[in-house]
């Protein structure tokens, strides 16, 4: 069944590619017009490069979070999702999963081509990769809990962005925080660990609070 | 049982129970309730006051396992545009735990009228070929409780006519079905009741 999900998502985003494409240009456009506003300055483009990374991730993943269950619910299949004999969080968590794979991991690809623009190490680039790896899901799993609350709701796009960016902090500190320690030269692995109990933390509850907000929209 | 939608009391008041082999049409204006009533029978909507029971126990502690008693067609298809008929029939079908091959899924999308059309996506059929793919899980769903709301609108006769004989094949298996609709649907046989809603 959650296998069903997933499966049924992706085919959705297959045909829909102009969706996915946008929230990657999205990304490549952003994290591109840094270098070319501020200039050849080695060191200050790969000072702040970890922090325009993250948050360009963080932005484009905004745009697709309004997608995740807004279309499901116009043509009504949201709602027979909910009349479903099987548990409202797993099927929530296959559409997490496959966000994750259809919205974020693109991004997590092609990061590390992006940072080579900030002039960052081979082994920085590494690290930004895997803080970005650990932290996106993260980005989908309590993105998809701001989806299901503002359901429905005129404006939603905004009210979205509202509710979750202050809680992608914590992820954006430590993910930010993990590439800036590899480009100081000390270790990231400190970083990298709180990223992965984040991620354990938010897959434990936001699948459920996420199946709440939607019974409580659908009513 | 009792309704309530923003500050209006849709209904109150309303008790009813049925046996196996009923069929109920579900008439009244336009803003009686209709649609709200269905839904908290089948378990979307809370009733502000009462309950539905299913076999003596309350749905809402019944929870997923009503799921497998019950299925709910909306004014909305619940169709998906970019899925063809066989894929939306296939995938709907699976979540409710009814996992079908795609021969069975051409089979009954031909019973529906769809010969020839099972592989377009939704978006290139009429709204009258998306009710029928949307009321084609009736046939494969196996479930004893139809609730269908506004069914009909937009079918031609020969698509009413074959949802007239499904729902009377159901009844006679023992199935209920509760429809609401402003047509005249006369069944050739089962026990029919009416419940109207008023303003």
């Amino acid at each position: 069944m959650f296998r069903w999900i997933v499966w049924r998502d992706l085919i959705l985003a297959w045909r829909r590619r102009a969706d996915v494409l946008s929230t990657v240009f999205f990304f490549v456009i952003v994290v591109s017009l840094f270098p070319l506003g501020i200039g050849p300055e080695t060191q200050l483009l790969r000072s702040i490069a970890p922090g325009v990374v993250w948050v360009a991730a963080l932005l484009a993943s905004m745009l697709s979070l309004g997608r995740m269950f807004a279309n499901d619910y116009q043509d009504g299949t949201l709602e027979q999702m909910l009349l479903t004999p099987q548990p409202l969080y797993l099927l929530v968590l296959g559409k997490i999963v496959a966000h994750w794979l259809v919205a974020e991991i693109p991004l997590v690809l092609i990061a590390p081509v992006l940072g080579m623009q900030f002039g960052l190490s081979r082994e920085t680039l590494l690290i930004l990769f895997a803080t970005l790896l650990l932290g996106t899901p993260v980005l989908s799993l309590i993105g998809s809990v701001g989806a299901a609350l503002t359901l429905g709701l005129r404006g939603s796009g905004v009210l979205i962005s509202i509710l979750v960016l202050p809680l992608y902090i914590p992820v954006l500190i430590f993910g930010a925080g993990g590439v800036e320690a590899s480009i100081m030269g000390s270790s990231p692995q400190s970083h990298i660990y709180l990223l992965g109990a984040i991620s354990v933390l938010s897959l434990t509850f936001a699948p459920w609070a996420a199946a709440a907000g939607l019974r409580i929209s659908l009513e | 049982m009792g309704c309530v939608r923003g500050d209006r009391r849709l209904f109150s008041g309303l008790n009813f129970s049925l046996t196996p082999g009923t069929f109920v049409q579900l008439t009244g204006p336009n803003g009686s309730g209709k649609t709200s009533l269905l839904r908290i029978l089948c378990g979307l909507l809370a009733p502000a006051e009462g309950e539905v029971r299913w076999q003596g126990a309350n749905i809402r502690a019944l929870g997923e396992e009503y799921f497998t008693t019950a299925t709910y067609l909306g004014h909305r298809h619940g169709i998906k545009d970019e899925l063809s008929g066989v894929e939306n029939l296939r995938i709907s079908n699976a979540l409710n735990g009814v996992e079908i091959t795609e021969e069975r899924a051409t089979t009954v999308l031909g019973t529906m009228g769809l010969a020839g059309r099972e592989h377009l996506p939704a978006r290139l059929l009429s709204e009258g070929q998306r009710r029928r793919v949307a009321l084609a899980r009736l046939i494969v769903c196996g479930t004893t409780l139809w609730l269908l709301d506004e069914v009909l609108t937009s079918l031609d006769k020969a698509a009413v006519a074959l949802i007239r004989s499904l729902i009377e094949e159901h009844l006679a298996n023992g199935g209920i079905a509760i429809v609401a609709t402003h047509q005249e649907f006369e069944l050739k046989s089962g026990s029919v009741q009416r419940l109207e809603l008023a303003t």
